[in-house]
């Protein structure tokens, strides 16, 4: 069989294992359709949240980044793990113990306003709308790489199948279809990172392979023969300042994410909350912990491959063939030497290669069966599906729940609430799909603001609501007003004005880390000069500080 | 629960919190990146020691450090209910 007549039979398949459990898991009421009736277990949820957690970037491209990054590109990796120990530190367990449903929820209770409310709702909007925007063009990207299908189409079936489910099942039907998502990717992502590993070292566990074969030392070598930087040399990129501030604030912006918070409330208890934090991590270090060996060797058998050959030599090797079609790779031997060859300036360089080949050309070059080539498609449809049925959640909560319900109508029934919420997951699928097709060109300079802005708003207020009860309605406007203000201006200036990063040289990635330290030190003190929250706030505080569920 | 009971639990928490991500900010971003040229001059296996903490072994701190508070909590939930 072809591979496409696999890319076609496994995405049909795994579409129905889909629509079967969203199928199996509808629900009439809010409790459900919100938080999933509070009844994942722990693992389960650990699951979930690494899907819902791991986009098309993470499996598509971010193998990819690090290649060409080498040292640098930690910064991804321990950004987006390390997040995960501040939120099952100081977040998880304690907004599960107060039990709402949504991260709003939880700032205009804690801060007893609807303007600070209003702010979150605002905030988790925005940051979720940029991030679906991205995950609906990976779906596309997806499809027409593999199956030659227009983008526009492969959006489309998408939205339906993401709409499927996350109408009907809502909250419940994404975690369960989350739960799938999750084995399907990480099965497509180890398959082709075992079968390189073996393939160049000799073993296959890629994280060993990478550790103890000689294979980063050539690497190296190599590197420094073409007059690249050494792979693991550090800060060839970046500055160590840089390096410092943008892991931070991925880290801080990983905890402060809407989509990762809720998924805590869905549990039983505050226990299964600490657990299932380490569950998600646990599943998600399985593949940040392959990405890096993967990046290694691809880079390395992709300079070995190609560097100092002839075009018909390598012309002849079929992925090569494939991925020059669809432009995704380029080779022009400039010089007339008959030699193809990779130089770090562009004016001599023969070969350029575009980051996402290195993990969707990986089953290829190791030639192996089209099965697992259509298995890295699904995987991939997997992470960009979950990731964006999780978001498609905080948007529809935050309008149907935080601002109808909590805000316009507290009288509503139960089915106007669900009903409101299915509409408006509707709605927000109609606009990520709209953003899917037509990407707006500022797309991939807003993924910064996601989280940026997530470092420098929720997270202060949510940890100082819990660990300072002295912190008020006054201060946590004002720092996360302060937060937003700075981040955003700074963002927008360095990439739409030229301006030049002046603090410090931090980059428009890494400047989430002061906003966040801003927004800490203006609530904090405003807070001190200002009254304290009324006497209920205060017990709320201590009930969330008392052992048990 | 009382007042002085509830207040040891509340220090008892915060105690394994700060305890846990001293560790946390000290392999991530102390070792990782601050120390991770001087250390580059240690190899693990083939690969330089900082590098080796950056790209893999911090995730896996990381990991063990949420079982680690899961489990210590379970005690100090038990000791104090």
């Amino acid at each position: 069989m072809s591979v496409e007549i696999w890319t076609i039979l496994l995405v049909i398949i795994s579409f129905l294992i889909y629509t079967y459990i969203g199928w199996r898991s509808r629900v009439q009421d809010s409790k459900g359709f919100f938080v999933a009736q509070q009844g994942v277990p722990a693992i389960a949820n650990g699951a979930a949240t690494a899907a819902d957690w791991m986009s098309a970037a993470s499996f598509i491209s971010m193998a990819g980044l690090i290649s060409f990054l080498g040292y640098d590109g930690s910064i991804y990796l321990m950004g987006w793990t390390g997040g995960y120990v501040l939120l099952a530190l100081l977040l998880a367990p304690y907004l599960r113990k107060f039990g709402k449903y949504t991260v709003p929820d939880f700032v205009g209770d804690r801060y007893y306003s609807n303007i600070a409310r209003l702010v979150a709702v605002v905030a988790a909007i925005f940051v979720s709308l940029t991030y679906v925007a991205g995950q609906m063009r990976g779906v596309g990207i997806v499809f027409s790489r593999f199956l030659q299908v227009p983008v526009e189409v492969g959006v489309i079936i998408g939205m339906v199948i993401v709409g499927f489910f996350a109408v009907l099942g809502g909250m419940k039907g994404i975690t369960w279809t989350q739960v799938a998502q999750y084995f399907i990717l990480i099965i497509a992502y180890i398959i082709p990172a075992v079968a390189i590993a073996w393939i160049l070292t000799g073993n296959p566990i890629p994280q060993v392979a990478f550790t103890f074969s000689d294979i980063v030392q050539k690497l190296n070598a190599v590197q420094v023969d073409l007059g690249f930087q050494e792979y693991t040399q550090p800060f060839a990129n970046k500055s160590m300042l840089d390096i410092l501030f943008i892991t931070i604030a991925l880290m801080v912006g990983t905890a402060g994410l809407p989509h990762v918070i809720v998924r805590f409330y869905t549990v039983p208890n505050v226990r299964a909350a600490r657990y299932s934090a380490g569950w998600a991590l646990l599943f998600i270090a399985l593949l940040y912990t392959t990405a890096p060996a993967m990046a290694a060797f691809a880079r390395y058998n992709l300079i070995d491959s190609l560097h100092n050959h002839t075009l018909e030599e390598v012309r002849q090797l079929d992925w090569v063939k494939k991925w020059e079609n669809t432009g995704l790779l380029t080779l022009e031997d400039k010089n007339g030497d008959e030699l193809i060859e990779l130089t770090p300036d562009k004016e001599t360089n023969e070969i350029t290669i575009d980051r996402d080949i290195i993990v969707l050309s990986t089953p290829e070059v190791a030639k192996l069966a089209p099965g697992v080539i259509a298995l890295v498609a699904a995987g991939g449809l997997a992470a960009a599906l979950s990731t964006a049925s999780g978001l498609l959640l905080v948007i529809s909560s935050s309008v149907a729940h935080d601002i109808y319900y909590r805000m316009i109508n507290p009288h509503a029934s139960e089915s106007t609430r669900v009903m409101v919420g299915r509409v408006m997951v509707g709605l927000a699928i109609a606009i990520a799909g709209y953003f899917g097709i037509n990407p707006p060109g500022f797309v991939a300079q807003v993924v910064a603001f996601a989280f940026g802005l997530a470092a420098a708003s929720f997270f202060p207020v949510i940890i100082l609501g819990i660990f300072d009860k002295r912190t008020n309605r006054e201060g946590a406007i004002c720092g996360m007003v302060v937060g937003l203000i700075f981040t955003s201006i700074y963002i927008i200036g360095i990439k739409f004005y030229a301006m030049t990063p002046w603090f410090f040289g931090v980059s428009a990635e890494g400047i989430g880390t002061v906003g966040m330290f801003l927004n800490f030190v203006v609530t904090l003190i405003v807070s001190r000069l200002t009254s304290p929250p009324p006497l209920e706030v205060q017990e709320m505080v201590k009930m969330l500080r008392t052992p048990g569920s | 629960m009382n007042q002085n009971k509830r207040r040891a639990y509340w220090r008892a928490n915060t105690n394994l919190i700060v305890n846990l991500l001293i560790v946390w900010g000290a392999v991530s971003l102390l070792l990782g990146i601050f120390l991770v040229i001087p250390l580059n001059s240690i190899s693990l296996g083939n690969l330089p020691l900082g590098f080796w903490i950056a790209q893999q072994g911090s995730i896996f701190v990381f990991v063990a450090l949420i079982f680690i508070y899961a489990i210590q909590m379970d005690k100090i939930d038990r000791k104090y209910k």
